[in-house]
């Protein structure tokens, strides 16, 4: 049996399918005006027997299609126990939310945590200002990592983040250094949301910020604990909603039947 | 809303006409879209949706009435307020908290931008001409609870020329006591200036048995979701809970007390306004004046159900009752500030009962998981969430911090959803 797990972000949309117990590839592309139009365009390219969608945008495809639906907390625990059985913590930095996730040793939430409805510490925060440095995101990755300084932001709204930063580069003062500090602020940001919940040795860091390693590294040192990243971390999500699509159907007592992953591009 | 034309009536109060017809346009359809929607609800429900249908209607007209009668209304914003002195006085006594993001913008010409938005609506109500209740006050009671009310009435005051405010203590040692039972007599001296009569030992006994039987019918009520399946949702109680603030207290307790004879049946039954074993919520903060009805239809739209509000709109509005027995005005007096005393708002310091009643209504009510809900930039209760949460450990425990806009809906949503999803 095929299952397809689904997560509409804010900028993206991500595609994980499951063939029987494996997971056997990703795909994805950027949101449109249309989310819906755009998932099911994605979509027509895995064709699944049960699909669960999670993120911001689930609900589209929960009323349009009836489509089973979790939230992102559930659907990134699941995938990180995926990738890093027995991992008791998850950070998340998403488009709009950043979240923190405690397991308890089944793989279960225990608790988390999120950031207000404000943009600071958030995947938004880094491309708003990153725009306003010129730079696209991954340069803006690969500039603060080669920054010798670092200057230091005083806003965390990204409002008034971004006329600091207007303002600095008037100034002169380098723009790699302007990018460590933006993302220093977020790493301290993170690292605030993390100190409310027990931490454990091995934390998984999930979510499209996760390629950024001057990110991940900042937040190592703020944390003093080693950060577990895998590639395709941004599809965390979409991988723990095509488990769990997995799991209600082994709970329904469905039959798991073979069949291959044929057809599918990573 | 109602069929009946009561715009000669709102123009006597003097509402903006159009403002007022928007608000009314805006909570009938929530109403439609959060209440009417729901499914197996109860008969008794019928008449709390009558009521809210008739809000700035039937109600109003009453007041109106009973006014010209020679009754005096008496506005409040707290459950500090004593009711009973009021309804001694032979007054009406109404709450006045408003729960929607209406008149925000007249509001902040007056008042910071980062006021709570219960502070916030109630200027706005009154600054946008929207509230039919405030223009039929005579009379509108202030607390010193929190800072940012305390400071608000004095401009409130100045818009209104009715305010009067009681000094609150912060700590409830023997000076505290004083200073409150001070401020209840006060206010009764208050009371009967604006009556011309003196409050007699009769008059206090009808108005203690009266909110008495009122806290009892919500008692049970609270008892009532106890039951597994809920008989009744989280959203009607809180309904009832809000109704309970401005109706006629005598009608009120009678109507409540037909819908738990209802429930009671239901709960015999078995029937429930959801599958047995959905995870049961316990709201927990600040309060949710009508309509801010936004946790609680969250919850329940994501498969939980909320089976308490420790809230003033809720346990803490009828946990206690007043003792009964007293037999000089002066003592009726005593045992109505004592009992207003036991009271557990976050206002106080140290305000340790709160969390030994949240968790033996916890347990009461055999809920899952706590939400502790605090409006945005409510101090007392943002900062008492630390040792609620603390002296809770191993409750699940979830901290919303929102306001009345449906900006946050989406994240709310989230939230709300994963934690149901975590108790399941
Ligand atoms: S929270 Fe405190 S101040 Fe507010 S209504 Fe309740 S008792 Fe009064
Ligand atoms: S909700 Fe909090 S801040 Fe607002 S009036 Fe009540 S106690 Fe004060």
């Amino acid at each position: 049996m095929r299952f397809l797990g689904v997560d509409i972000g804010s900028r993206h949309i991500k595609l994980a399918l499951v063939v029987d117990g494996a997971l056997v590839g990703y795909t994805g592309g950027e949101n449109s005006f249309d989310p819906l139009a755009r998932c099911r365009e994605l979509m027509a390219d895995l064709p699944a027997d049960r699909v669960m969608a999670t993120g911001y945008g689930r609900q589209l495809l929960e009323l349009a299609d009836d489509v089973l639906t979790v939230t992102e907390i559930k659907a990134f625990a699941r995938g990180a126990a995926h990738h890093f059985p027995g991992c008791r913590t998850v950070l998340d930095i998403g488009g709009q939310d950043t979240k923190v996730i405690s397991l308890d040793e089944t793989g279960r939430v225990r608790k988390f945590e999120m950031n207000d409805r404000c943009a600071a510490g958030t995947g938004k925060f880094i491309e708003v200002m990153a725009a306003s440095l010129g730079w696209s995101l991954d340069e803006f990755a690969a500039r603060a990592a080669a920054a010798a300084d670092e200057v230091k932001l005083s806003s965390m709204c990204a409002v008034f983040a971004e006329s600091e930063v207007v303002s600095l580069v008037a100034r002169g003062v380098p723009r790699e250094a302007i990018a460590a500090a933006v993302l220093r602020s977020v790493a301290d940001r993170v690292t605030a949301l993390a100190a409310r919940l027990p931490l454990t040795e091995e934390i998984v860091f999930a979510g499209g910020c996760a390629r950024n390693s001057t990110l991940a590294a900042m937040i190592e040192k703020n944390l003093g604990r080693r950060l577990l990243i895998r590639e395709h971390a941004e599809f965390t999500g979409a991988v723990g909603a095509a488990f769990l699509a997995r799991d209600e159907a082994l709970r329904a007592g469905a039959e798991l039947t073979s069949q291959t992953g044929e057809g599918v591009t990573v | 809303m109602s069929s009946n034309d009561y715009t000669p009536l709102w123009q006597e109060l003097g509402l903006d006409l159009d403002n007022h017809a928007g608000l009314l346009g805006v909570l009938s359809d929530a109403y439609r879209g959060i209440y009417l929607a729901q499914a197996n609800r109860p008969r008794g429900m019928a008449y709390f949706d009558f009521v809210i249908s008739e809000v700035h209607g039937l109600r109003i007209k009453e007041i109106y009435e009973a006014k010209r009668a020679g009754r005096k209304v008496v506005g409040g914003f707290c459950v500090y307020v004593p009711e009973e002195v009021v309804l001694a006085a032979d007054g009406i006594c109404i709450g006045l908290c408003a729960g929607a993001e209406v008149g925000t913008a007249e509001a902040e010409r007056f008042i910071p931008r980062n006021s709570c938005a219960l502070i916030k609506a109630f200027m706005g109500f009154k600054l946008a001409g929207l509230c039919p209740y405030v223009e039929l006050t005579d009379l509108i009671v202030g607390e010193t609870t929190c800072d940012g009310k305390k400071k608000a009435y004095e401009i409130f005051d100045e818009l209104t020329g009715k305010v009067h405010v009681m000094e609150l203590p912060h700590m409830k040692g023997p000076a505290g006591k004083r200073l409150w039972l001070g401020e209840v007599a006060r206010f009764r001296e208050t009371m009967e200036k604006l009556t011309g009569a003196p409050l007699t030992l009769e008059g206090l006994r009808h108005g203690v048995a009266v909110v008495n039987a009122k806290r009892r019918a919500l008692q049970r009520l609270s008892r009532l979701r106890e039951a597994d399946p809920a008989p009744l949702s989280g959203l009607d109680a809180l309904l009832v809970n809000q109704v309970s603030f401005y109706d006629d207290p005598v009608r009120f307790t009678a109507k409540t007390n037909e819908l738990c004879d209802e429930l009671e049946e239901r709960v015999a039954a078995g029937v429930g306004v959801t599958a047995k074993g959905a995870p049961r919520l316990l709201v927990s903060g600040s309060p949710m004046a009508i309509p801010n009805w936004k946790v609680h239809a969250i919850v329940e739209g994501s498969g939980g159900v909320v089976v308490g509000e420790e809230s003033c709109i809720g346990e803490r509005n009828f946990r206690d009752l007043a003792d009964e027995d007293f037999v000089t005005v002066e003592e009726g007096l005593m045992k109505i500030a004592e009992r207003s005393l036991t009271i557990d708002c976050a206002c106080f310091t140290p305000n340790d009962e709160r969390p030994g009643n949240i968790a033996a209504l916890c347990e009461r009510l055999r809920a899952d998981g706590i939400i502790h809900y605090a409006l945005q930039f409510c101090t007392p209760y943002l900062v008492e969430a630390y040792k609620v949460e603390t002296s809770l450990a191993g409750v699940p425990f979830l901290r919303i911090e929102t306001d009345y806009s449906m900006e946050d809906f989406g994240q709310l949503k989230t939230r709300l959803e994963a934690f149901i999803e975590m108790l399941r």
